[in-house]
């Protein structure tokens, strides 16, 4: 291995341990609620309310695709009346909560980065802590708190338009008996797979807020720093996110006895 | 009191800090002079924690802040107040949110207490009516005197001042410095003001501390220091660019520019 090789394994691993402190500060002043709860409203507003009309966008446009494709599948095998249990199951385990975290992660995540990051390189990071504020209570905490509570709300929203997009594609313009096609998906779409959703969106928000705080709090200096860290925020927290999507899944299954 | 002992800071293979001593009286007002580079911003923030140093040790009271954690240090920093070179204003708050910032998070403090201690701040800094301004509508003086007041306004122990005339017009900087004196004089603060700026060094420290290569060159009172016959006192106080750096103009310029590559 080269010594840049090297150095670039060191400083990844390096990163990984102090978004890990990061994340541990965080919880304990989450826990402590050493919340700026003015800021935490704002922050739910701003992550939650605001990003709703790309995630409703995402979800009813995936909901709509995933229908008509799997509609031209079951339809060879006079399977028709499954596609909205398919549909069901894919957007509450997988795609609702997947797809909703990358669109959160490139909308939330770069401004999160971008604003923290501009407040360090300004010097805005130093004064907090000159006036006795810790940036982690401060800055991170309303941004987490916001993140793990706005995600499993947008994902379902994300989940019920999905559905509904499929079923007005699936019976309105293809035709699939609407009674059975309803009946199917509710026989074969259960509480867990809902709940799983959730579960890996809650997560998948407190991902998406830490890995942009510490990009913004350890951002490069200058306008191009921010860039940089701005687009690594989204990069970073996207991979994450869906790495951490296959463990949850394999942990999830296991809990509720699929695997 | 601040002690600082023996401070030592690198950044990779460049010493910036190289075995500082010093000691600031309470009360007392200190300049820290220097060229730019010398590591006198980068002092400053080791005096309140902002930086850790790779060797040596900071007492404020007595009591050594370089072991403490974030959360520790924050006790420490409610004895300061400090002042930025650029201000450091929440540029997404108004005047009254910046200043009024350390009231609301110390949580003691009513509505009406809050109004009355901004507008007191902001009279000391001679902004009174700004209240509702937002950052980037204010001139870089206006700025640093906002700043000031964000700094004054829970009255600290100890100011640190980062350049606060740097970027100033004279007439601007002037009154800088007398807020500076009005500010010890009235709230009896000790104060340690960083500058390069001769005449504010001169009538704002009661002591003057030059750094020069890392360590602390001279240390003495301001007469000392601007009367002093050492060379590089001599030459950082009357302002002369030294030939071997290549800061200064060639004999040649600008004939040497307007020759062609080759010629």
């Amino acid at each position: 291995m080269t010594s840049a090789t090297k150095q670039r394994v060191n400083d990844g691993l390096a990163g990984l341990g102090q978004i890990a402190f990061l994340a541990r500060d965080a919880a304990s002043s989450l826990f402590r609620l050493k919340i700026a709860w003015n800021d935490f409203l704002f922050q739910l507003y701003s992550i939650g309310v605001r990003s709703q009309a790309v995630v409703l966008v995402t979800g009813a446009f995936t909901g709509m695709v995933l229908g008509a494709q799997t509609y031209f599948q079951f339809h060879k095998v006079k399977m028709d009346t499954a596609t909205l249990a398919v549909v069901g199951v894919s957007m509450c385990d997988e795609l609702g909560p997947v797809l909703t975290a990358l669109m959160v992660a490139g909308r939330v995540g770069a401004a999160i980065a971008a604003e923290i990051g501009t407040m360090r390189v300004t010097e805005q990071v130093d004064a907090l802590r000159t006036l006795a504020t810790h940036p982690v209570d401060y800055l991170v905490v309303p941004r987490l708190a916001a993140a793990h509570i706005a995600m499993p709300l947008l994902t379902m929203e994300s989940i019920v338009v999905g559905i509904i997009a499929s079923y007005v594609v699936g019976v309105e313009l293809l035709g699939i008996d609407p009674t059975y096609s309803w009946a199917n998906m509710l026989k074969y779409t259960h509480d867990v797979d809902l709940i799983a959703g959730l579960v890996k969106a809650f997560f998948f928000g407190g991902i998406i807020a830490i890995v942009s705080c510490y990009k913004g709090m350890n951002c490069g200096l200058g306008a191009e720093g921010v860039g940089r860290a701005t687009t690594e925020a989204v990069v970073y927290s996207s991979i994450t996110v869906l790495i951490a999507n296959f463990f949850l899944t394999l942990v999830l299954g296991k809990m509720v006895g699929l695997l | 009191m601040i002690e600082v002992r023996d401070l030592k800071k690198n950044f990779g293979a460049q010493r910036v800090l190289d075995g500082v001593s010093f000691q600031i009286d309470t009360g007392e007002s200190v300049a820290i002079i220097g060229r730019s580079g010398c590591g006198k911003s980068v002092l400053l923030k080791h005096l309140i924690g902002l930086m850790k140093p790779d060797a040596g040790d900071v007492l404020i009271d007595g009591e050594s802040i370089v072991p403490m954690d974030e959360r520790q240090l924050l006790r420490v920093r409610l004895k300061f107040g400090m002042v930025f070179q650029s201000a450091a204003l929440f540029d997404s708050m108004t005047v009254k949110e910046n200043v009024a910032f350390a009231l609301r998070r110390n949580g003691n403090y009513t509505e009406a207490e809050i109004n009355q201690r901004v507008a007191r701040a902001l009279a000391v800094v001679n902004l009174p009516g700004t209240e509702n301004k937002q950052p980037a509508e204010l001139s870089g003086g206006m700025r640093k005197r906002v700043g000031l007041a964000r700094a004054i306004v829970y009255e600290p122990q100890i100011l640190l001042y980062d350049e606060p005339t740097t970027g100033l017009d004279p007439i601007v900087s002037d009154s800088i410095d007398q807020l500076i004196m009005q500010v010890r004089d009235e709230l009896k603060v000790t104060s340690v003001v960083v500058t390069h700026d001769m005449r504010s060094a001169r009538r704002v420290g009661d002591h003057v501390i030059m750094l020069h290569q890392g360590r602390v060159h001279a240390n003495g009172r301001p007469e000392e220091i601007f009367h002093s016959t050492d060379p590089i006192v001599r030459q950082f106080v009357d302002g002369i660019a030294d030939p071997k750096e290549g800061l200064a103009i060639q004999p040649d310029f600008p004939t040497a520019m307007m020759k062609r590559p080759g010629e």
